[in-house]
């Protein structure tokens, strides 16, 4: 491919292109191929089809394309042209959604989409109720295009926005719009992007970076994989129109070293971009240069704070350092050069905006969140996966119509938002739109967006212990308040959740986090007490359960409540006696009980029994008799 | 082991004097060492050391810092169980007792004929997928009890 020399050449390129792939009524599945579908034999599914459309001499195109969000369902595909959506598609049903779909034009039923085995299935893909409150703009390529071409992107619009920025607009004017877009940082902690590169901007300085932060350490989020994956160019495009505006010369994308095909595809990407000079020296002929690498992380959540990730580019341990210097100042950046740094997402979304502009921007989401965002929905939920959605949608649609309801028609606890970082939300703030200031008026926070779902089978003593119990292991060590302040908090509720709880011990969780996010150097220190907190706000019952009553109503953890078998529903299968280790089971002629002074509460009986019939209650009694000794 | 260290930094390089670009291959020039060595040894850090003109201290306070580096040999498969939010929820920790009990060791340690080092990891990204856990670079998701065996058969099998 010989180099673009102009904005015209890139333009006629991508008209060509336009006319040129996805024609329009030619047969062509796209086949998901993130992360997750892969994992369910997203290739052996399209080897099949190429032996099965070779056998047949049938012409199809597949498209690999990233993720396609319903991760749950998958490996997922659509079909052209008759635009049919497929979900759970085993290598055995190719050769009916070739005969069926492809050469008739008509749905395989069994392999399509539906709510339960009653309801009527979906066939397309817009329709489900997954997708149909979905609107994608950080995603928009996701599921479209083949991330390892950059043809694709070109074809379907991808570098408009650079092309326009460079051949009509100033920098300043680039930055005009985006900071009237009022993007804000889709990181987390919500900072518009246009003040970031103005401030970056306005430092002095002879070379300048712009970097991208792929390090999703938040357990529960993947959308920056999901772009990287899957839409690298979009990134690319959005990191360049950035330096453009903000003067900078060099790029990074610093990646997690978990996420390898991440790594590959970015590769590629830059390699492409490179080739068709729309990277690198004297970008499309206009004396623009940036030039992009990739940094890989080591596996340390704390690189994902702006100064850490900073000594971990230079090679640094990656301890975060007090600021000022902020990144965009001089002295601030790797090896003292001024940054600008952003997420992905937030890079992603740039390319919108400049081509469509700030208008149409704001005109989606709230005033003072305006666009979209993707959330990770996971947890207890029907559907899991990446959706992406006008801010300003209530949980409840998140969670009851695009998730589609809780797993198995339980009971809805509460949805962390967050990450390790924020907070679980009850069911009495469902109906709250979701945006930046929103999320944080109740104690929580967007964080990156992963929307974990909690049913009444979780045990929110035992969700605080777990994120905390992360932060704390993932916690550098410099600053005492983090290193020394999340290991007593998590000291504590080991205790409350292994029924030895004392009565002061809220009001010193409460304490001890309120002065470790006064206290400590960085955002994970900051932010790790949050979501115990949170619970402590809205859930401080359970708290006021495990340690009085020493009682777990999720009964998840063990060591609280009286196990007792109920002989009404026991069929006498001996499985609980079997699984007791401490002899605490005993049989009788016709029944089994357990022995109070034998039962250590270790929950084995309770999870080997088939009907359920050992139950867990809150010891009786125990509340009057500790009364009565005061007394 | 060559090194490059001009071409491994980047275009950056023009930028950056010598001992900054040294500093800035460490964490690369140690990812490649424990690929091709399974582990850094101590005289591949030593290596690392004097190629780089890093004190062996520094090296270590780098390669310490990050989970990735491994300073004792690592078994042939490497089974990671996720234990990231949704994981959790969705019975991660079951997994993990599972296949502690199977293969008698605990977690983040090492069989003695190193066949496999069993480990957690935060989230791989696969939440949607959950529980989740990776067998070498093969993810295999939604486990249950049939699929743990599949699992422990996978870990066996040569």
């Amino acid at each position: 491919m010989a180099k673009l020399n102009s904005p015209g050449e890139l333009k006629a390129l991508r008209e060509r292109l336009s006319k040129e792939t996805f024609r329009p009524g030619a047969a062509r599945i796209r086949a998901c191929c993130g992360t997750a579908c892969t994992a369910t034999g997203a290739f052996k599914l399209i080897n099949e089809f190429q032996k099965e459309a070779s056998a047949a001499g049938a012409e199809i195109e597949i498209v690999k394309t990233g993720c396609q969000g319903l991760c749950q369902k998958g490996p997922v595909l659509k079909t052209e042209p008759a635009n049919i959506f497929y979900q759970r598609t085993k290598p055995s049903d190719v050769q009916a959604i070739m005969s069926y779909t492809i050469k008739g034009g008509a749905p395989y039923r069994q392999g399509l989409y539906r709510d339960n085995f009653l309801s009527e299935p979906v066939p397309i893909m817009m329709e489900i109720p997954f997708y149909k409150k979905q609107l994608r703009i950080a995603l928009r390529n996701n599921g479209v295009v083949d991330p390892r071409n950059i043809e694709h992107y070109i074809a379907v619009g991808g570098y408009t926005a650079l092309e326009k920025a460079l051949s009509s607009m100033s920098p300043e004017e680039v930055l005009d719009e985006v900071d009237k877009a009022n993007l804000r940082g889709r990181g987390g902690a919500g900072f518009p992007a246009g003040k970031k590169w103005a401030h970056s901007k306005s430092a002095k300085s002879k070379i300048k970076l712009v970097i991208a932060n792929g390090d999703e350490g938040d357990p529960g989020a993947f959308m920056d994989r999901s772009i990287m994956e899957g839409d690298p160019h979009s990134l690319l495009e959005g990191m360049l129109i950035c330096a453009y505006a903000i003067g900078a010369q060099y790029g990074f994308i610093y990646v997690r070293h978990e996420y390898p095909l991440a790594v590959e595809n970015l590769k590629i990407a830059i390699k492409q971009a490179e080739e068709h000079g729309l990277l690198g020296k004297n970008i499309l002929g206009t004396g623009f240069s940036c030039t992009m690498d990739i940094r890989e992380g080591a596996g340390a959540f704390v690189c994902g704070e702006s100064t850490s990730l900073v000594a971990s580019i230079e090679g640094e341990r990656g301890f975060p350092r007090p600021r000022p210097p902020r990144l965009s100042e001089p002295g601030g950046g790797p090896w003292g050069f001024p940054g600008n740094l952003n997420n992905i997402e937030t890079y992603a979304c740039v390319p919108v905006i400049i081509d469509k502009g700030s208008d149409y921007f704001r005109s989606i989401g709230t005033k003072n969140s305006p666009g979209t965002k993707v959330f990770a929905l996971t947890g207890k939920v029907k559907n899991t996966g990446l959706v992406e959605v006008p801010m300003g949608i209530t949980l409840r649609e998140i969670i009851f119509e695009i998730g589609g309801g809780i797993l198995n028609d339980k009971e809805f606890k509460a949805v962390q938002t967050g990450g390790p970082s924020g907070g679980c939300i009850p069911a009495e703030h469902l109906d709250l739109p979701v945006d930046f200031d929103s999320l944080a008026s109740v104690g929580s926070m967007m964080g990156s967006g992963g929307m974990v779902v909690l049913d009444e089978d979780t045990c929110m003593v035992d969700v605080a212990k777990f994120f905390l119990s992360f932060t704390q292991s993932e916690s550098c060590g410099k600053c005492p308040p983090c290193r020394i302040g999340t290991y007593h908090m998590l000291e504590i509720l080991k205790k409350i959740t292994s029924g030895k709880g004392e009565e002061s011990d809220i009001e010193r969780l409460e304490t001890l986090g309120k002065q470790i996010i006064k206290g400590s150097l960085c955002g994970l220190g900051n932010s790790a007490p949050n979501p115990v907190l949170t619970t402590l706000k809205y859930f401080r019952e359970e708290y006021e359960e495990h340690i009085h009553d020493k009682y777990c109503r999720a009964k998840v953890c063990s060591g609280l409540g009286t196990y007792t078998i109920n002989h009404e529903e026991c069929f006498l299968c001996g499985l609980c006696k079997e699984a007791c280790a401490f002899g605490a089971v005993k049989e009788l002629r016709n029944r089994y009980y357990i022995d109070q002074d034998y039962c250590t509460k270790c929950k084995a009986c309770y999870t080997a029994c088939p009907i359920k019939a050992v139950k867990i209650e809150k010891q009786k009694g125990r509340l009057s008799s500790s009364l009565k000794k005061r007394d | 082991m060559n090194l490059n260290v001009d071409e491994t930094i980047g275009h950056i390089k023009e930028a950056i004097s010598v001992s900054e670009k040294n500093r800035g291959v460490l964490i690369y020039t140690l990812q490649r060492v424990q690929q091709e060595m399974n582990y850094l040894p101590d005289h591949a850090m030593k290596m690392i050391s004097e190629k780089l003109g890093i004190p062996l201290s520094d090296v270590y306070s780098t390669a310490s810092f990050y989970k990735q580096f491994y300073f004792t040999p690592r078994g042939k498969k490497i089974v990671k169980v996720c234990t990231g939010t949704a994981c959790h929820v969705r019975g991660a920790s079951k997994v993990m007792e599972k296949l502690e009990s199977e293969f008698d060791i605990k977690e983040g340690k090492t069989t003695p004929d190193l066949s496999m080092t069993l480990e957690t990891v935060g989230c791989i990204g696969c939440c949607g997928l959950a529980p989740v856990a990776t067998v070498n670079e093969y993810i295999v998701g939604e486990i249950d009890s049939a699929k743990i065996e599949e699992i422990i058969e996978a870990i066996k099998a040569e």
